[in-house]
C-alpha cells in the first residue's frame, strides 16, 4: 500500500541523500518525493510517498527519526488532509486541433500556460487521480502527449494540525490519527469529471 | 569567518582547525586516540604534540577503528580513531560497520583533500561521508576551521546518546590549516533531543505488568542493552522478584553474572539446549535491550509459539521488526524497569517453572566434555575452560569470529559487564587482536586476553607490531585447527564435507611473535596449555600461545540457519564429546 510521510528536515547539504538512502536500505520504493522550504527558517518540508507493506509505516517512521537531520515525521496515511500534485503536460496540437483541448482543460479546471504553433502546455493541479484522468482522456482522444512533468504528492493535514501543534502533541501514531470523514473524501474528489 | 592560511594566531583564543580538533577532544576528556597519519591529515598530526593526548600508531586503519571499538566496549567511553583521506578512510569502513551493527560509540576523524578540489578526483580523494552514510549513526564533512569544534562536540554527543553508534567527521585539509576563534564552552552542541517516539506510556507499563503477573513460564531475554544502559541491578531485581530465568544473547554475556542461579546461559544458534528449550516452551518473553537477531530466533514462524512478548528497547525501529510483540516499552532499559518494578509484587521461593528448566540442564551436565578423562587430545573447549579457571574468570576477553568465539561464549563464564569484547552483529574476522589492544589501553589495570582462530588472527596480525611498539601488555591465545573452522563446520553439515578453500596454512605463530620481540609457546596438550597460560600471566608484557587443537571439532549444539530454535544438531552419540560446560 502507499504510505505518505510529511517530514520536517534541516535544510543542509546531503539531507535529501540521507532520506533517500534510508528508503533504499529498507528496500522500499519511493513513489514520489517533494521537498521545499517550510514555514520555519532553515527547515525544509518533505512529502514522501512510498510503496510498502501495510505494517511498514511504523518502521519507516522510526527509521526516519534515527536520522539526525530529521526533526519531525508525520505518517499522514489515515488522517484528513489536502493532497495536491501539479503537472505540466505538453500536447502536440495545431491550430485546427486546439479547440477541443481547450474544452478538456476547462472541464478539468486546468490552464493553458504556453501555446506554440505545433504544441501547447497544460498546467493542472489536483489529486493524482484527477491528473491521471486528464492524461487518460488526452490519450484516448488521440492527442499526442509530448512531455509530462509531475511534482509528486504534496500533503497537508486539515484543520489545526500545524507543525507547532503536532510538536506539542508529539506526533500521534497512525492509530491515533483521525479517520477521514466520508463527506470530505467526496468533496476531495468532487472536481473530478467522470 | 573566512578561511585563512594565517599560521600565526593574532589572538590567544585563535587556533588552527588542527589545534581545535585536539583541544576539543582534550576538553571532552579524550586521552587516547588510535590512528595512522597521511597527507590530508598531516596538519592535525603536526599539532598533536601540544596536547596531552596519547596517539597509538596502528599498522592498518581497520585496526585503529577496532581498537577504538574495543576501547569503547571495555570502558563505556567513546573510542576515537583518526586516519587520512582516501585509502586511510576506506580502510576504516569494516571497523565502522562493526561498531554500527553492535551500537558502539565511536568517533572517527578522517582528513580530506582541500575544499577547493573536492569532487575533482584529487590524489587520495574519496567520498567517505557518502561511503559511510549507511554505516554511521551520523557523519559530517567539515570545510571551515570554525566548524571543527562544534562538529566534534556534537559528534561525541550523538555517538553516546540514545542507541549509541559510530560518527565520522571528515575534515578538509584547508579546514585543518585555517584558523578560527576557539572557545570550548561556546562550541557546545545542542542538547540531546530525545527521540519523539520515546514515550513511557502508563498504559503500556500496566499492560506489561499484567502480562508478567499472569505468566507461568516467563523467560527474560537479556541483551547488550543491559550493559549499554547499565541496567544489571534492575534486570536482576525483575528476575529475582518474580523468579524468572534469564537467557543471554552473545553481546549480553557478562551483563548478568554467569554464576547467578537464575542465569541459564547463552541462547540462539549455539546456545545451550536447555536455554533454547526454555524459550520455546515459555509463555512470556521479556526482551531487555536485545533485537531478536536471526541468530537468536532461528525460524521466526516457529519462534516461541506460545509466548506473549514484551520488548523493552531504546530504538523504536526495532519494535516489531523481526518478532511481533504484544507490549513495547520504548526507552532506556534501566529507566523503564524502574517504572515497571513498583507494579510487580515479589513471589516467594523457587517456582515450578525454574525447577523444570533446571531439570533440563541435568542430562547435559553429566555428559560434559570437562568430565571426560584426558585422552591426550586438545580441544578448544578445554582451552576456554582452562583459561577461565586460570584467570579466575576475571579477565577481559576479546574474541574473533567463528568456532572459538562460540566456544568462548559457552565455556568462559563472564561475571562482569564489559568483560567480553566480541563482534556480534557484523561478525568481523580480524577483530580480536586490535579490539584487545583497545581494551587494554582503556583498562590498563585489567588482565586482557585475545582469543583468535588461525584464520582471523592472520587478517590483522600486523598489529603485533603495534603491541611491540606501544608495549601493550596483553596475552594472545590462538586456537589453531588448520581450518577456517566455522566454514569447515558448515561444509561438514550442509555441503557434504566438501572442504573447499577452508584448510588454511599458517606461519609458525610463535616465530611470528618472536620476530616482533614477543615471546610465545606452542601447546599440544591440556597440561602444557595450563602451564603456558600461567607463564603468560606471570610474565610482564605480551605473550602469545599457539594452541594446536583438534582439527575437525564442531561447535554443538547448532541450530541450522532458518530452522526452529528447538531443532538443534547435537553432538553425535558415538563421539564421546559433549557440548556443554556445567562445572563452575
Amino acid at each position: 500500500m502507499l504510505h505518505t510521510f510529511v517530514a520536517l528536515v534541516e535544510d543542509k547539504p546531503g539531507v535529501l541523500t540521507r532520506v533517500a538512502s534510508l528508503f533504499r536500505r529498507l528496500n522500499v520504493n519511493i513513489v514520489s518525493l517533494t521537498v521545499g522550504r517550510s514555514e520555519k527558517p532553515g527547515v525544509s518540508r518533505m512529502t514522501i510517498v512510498s510503496e510498502a507493506s501495510p505494517t511498514a509505516g511504523h518502521r519507516i517512521m522510526a527509521s526516519l527519526y534515527k536520522l539526525e537531520n530529521v526533526l519531525q515525521v508525520d505518517d499522514v496515511g489515515q488522517a484528513a488532509c489536502v493532497i495536491r500534485e501539479l503537472a505540466l503536460i505538453k500536447v502536440a496540437a495545431t491550430p485546427k486541433t486546439r479547440s477541443h483541448i481547450f474544452e478538456l482543460a476547462e472541464v478539468f479546471r486546468a490552464r493553458i500556460v504556453d501555446l506554440a504553433p505545433e504544441s501547447l502546455m497544460i498546467e493542472i493541479t489536483g489529486v493524482e487521480s484527477k491528473i491521471e484522468g486528464l492524461l487518460q482522456v488526452l490519450n484516448e482522444s488521440e492527442d499526442r502527449i509530448l512531455e509530462v512533468s509531475r511534482t509528486g504528492r504534496m500533503v497537508m493535514r486539515r484543520g489545526q494540525h500545524t507543525s507547532r501543534v503536532l510538536d506539542a502533541m508529539r506526533v500521534p501514531g497512525p492509530e491515533e490519527a483521525e479517520e477521514i470523514p466520508e463527506e470530505e473524501i467526496a468533496e476531495e474528489e468532487a472536481d473530478l469529471p467522470q | 569567518m573566512s578561511q585563512t592560511n594565517d599560521d600565526t594566531p593574532t589572538h590567544t583564543t585563535r587556533l588552527t582547525g588542527s589545534e581545535i580538533i585536539w583541544a576539543t577532544l582534550e576538553g571532552e576528556g579524550v586521552r587516547e586516540v588510535f590512528g595512522y597519519p597521511g597527507g590530508a591529515i598531516l596538519p592535525a598530526y603536526d599539532a598533536l604534540r601540544k596536547f596531552p593526548i596519547r596517539h597509538i600508531l596502528v599498522r592498518h586503519e581497520q585496526g585503529a577503528v577496532h581498537m577504538a571499538d574495543g576501547y569503547a566496549r571495555a570502558s563505556g567511553r567513546v573510542g576515537v580513531a583518526i586516519a587520512t583521506s582516501g585509502p586511510g578512510a576506506t580502510n576504516m569502513v569494516t571497523g565502522i560497520a562493526t561498531a554500527m551493527l553492535d551500537s558502539i560509540p565511536l568517533l572517527c576523524i578522517t582528513g580530506q583533500v582541500p575544499s577547493k578540489v573536492l569532487g575533482s578526483d584529487a590524489f587520495q580523494e574519496v567520498d567517505i561521508t557518502g561511503i559511510t552514510l549507511p554505516i554511521t549513526k551520523h557523519n559530517y564533512m567539515i570545510t571551515r576551521a570554525e566548524d571543527v569544534g562544534p562538529a566534534i562536540r556534537e559528534a561525541l554527543r550523538i555517538a553516546q546518546s540514545g542507541r549509541p553508534g559510530p560518527v565520522l567527521v571528515d575534515i578538509t585539509k584547508d579546514a585543518q590549516q585555517g584558523t578560527a576563534a576557539y572557545d570550548f564552552a561556546s562550541s557546545a552542541p545542542a542538547a540531546y533531543r530525545p527521540h519523539p517516539m520515546l514515550r513511557a506510556e502508563s498504559a503500556s507499563i500496566l499492560a506489561a505488568a499484567e502480562l508478567i503477573r499472569a505468566a507461568k513460564r516467563p523467560v527474560i531475554l537479556a541483551g547488550h542493552g543491559i550493559i549499554q544502559s547499565d541496567a544489571r541491578e534492575q534486570v536482576l531485581a525483575l528476575a529475582e522478584r518474580l523468579q524468572i530465568p534469564l537467557a543471554t544473547t552473545l553481546l549480553g554475556l557478562g551483563g548478568i553474572p554467569a554464576s547467578h542461579p537464575l542465569q541459564l546461559g547463552m541462547m540462539g544458534m549455539h546456545g545451550e539446549a536447555w536455554v533454547n528449550h526454555a524459550i520455546q516452551q515459555s509463555d512470556l518473553l521479556i526482551a531487555c535491550g536485545m533485537r531478536f537477531d536471526d541468530r537468536v530466533t532461528g525460524s521466526l514462524s516457529t519462534y516461541a509459539p506460545n509466548a506473549k512478548k514484551i520488548h523493552i528497547e531504546i530504538d523504536p525501529a526495532e519494535i516489531n521488526k523481526n518478532v511481533k510483540v504484544d507490549v513495547a516499552l520504548i526507552g532506556d532499559l534501566a529507566e523503564m524497569l524502574e517504572v515497571l518494578l513498583p507494579h510487580l509484587a515479589p513471589i516467594g521461593g523457587e517456582s515450578a517453572w525454574v525447577r523444570e528448566v533446571n531439570a533440563m540442564k541435568g542430562e547435559c551436565a553429566v555428559r560434559d566434555i570437562q568430565n571426560l578423562p584426558d585422552t591426550g587430545h586438545l580441544y578448544a573447549a578445554h582451552v576456554m575452560h582452562d583459561l577461565w579457571h586460570t584467570t579466575g574468570g576475571k579477565a577481559i576477553v576479546a574474541t574473533d569470529v567463528g568456532q572459538h568465539q562460540m566456544w568462548e561464549a559457552q565455556y568462559y563464564k563472564h561475571e562482569e559487564p564489559r568483560s567480553l569484547i566480541t563482534s556480534g552483529g557484523l561478525g568481523t574476522m580480524g577483530f580480536a587482536l586490535p579490539a584487545g589492544i583497545g581494551a587494554k589501553v582503556a583498562c590498563p589495570d585489567k588482565e586482557v586476553w585475545v582469543i583468535a582462530g588461525d584464520g582471523g588472527f592472520q587478517m590483522t596480525a600486523c598489529e603485533l607490531s603495534t603491541i611491540a611498539q606501544e608495549n601493550i601488555d596483553i596475552n594472545i591465545a590462538i586456537v589453531n585447527n588448520g581450518y577456517l573452522g566455522m566454514v569447515r563446520q558448515w561444509q561438514e553439515f550442509f555441503y557434504d564435507k566438501n572442504y573447499e578453500s577452508s584448510p588454511i596454512l599458517s606461519p609458525d605463530f610463535v616465530k611470528l611473535a618472536e620476530a616482533h620481540g614477543i615471546p610465545g609457546a606452542t601447546v599440544r596438550t591440556r597440561a602444557e596449555g595450563v602451564a603456558a597460560m600461567r607463564a603468560a600471566r606471570e610474565r610482564k608484557g605480551p605473550f602469545l600461545i599457539n594452541f594446536l587443537v583438534e582439527k575437525e571439532d564442531s561447535v554443538y549444539p547448532m541450530i541450522p540457519a532458518g530452522s526452529a530454535l528447538h531443532e538443534m544438531i547435537r553432538r553425535p552419540g558415538k563421539n564421546p564429546l559433549i557440548e556443554t560446560a556445567q562445572d563452575m
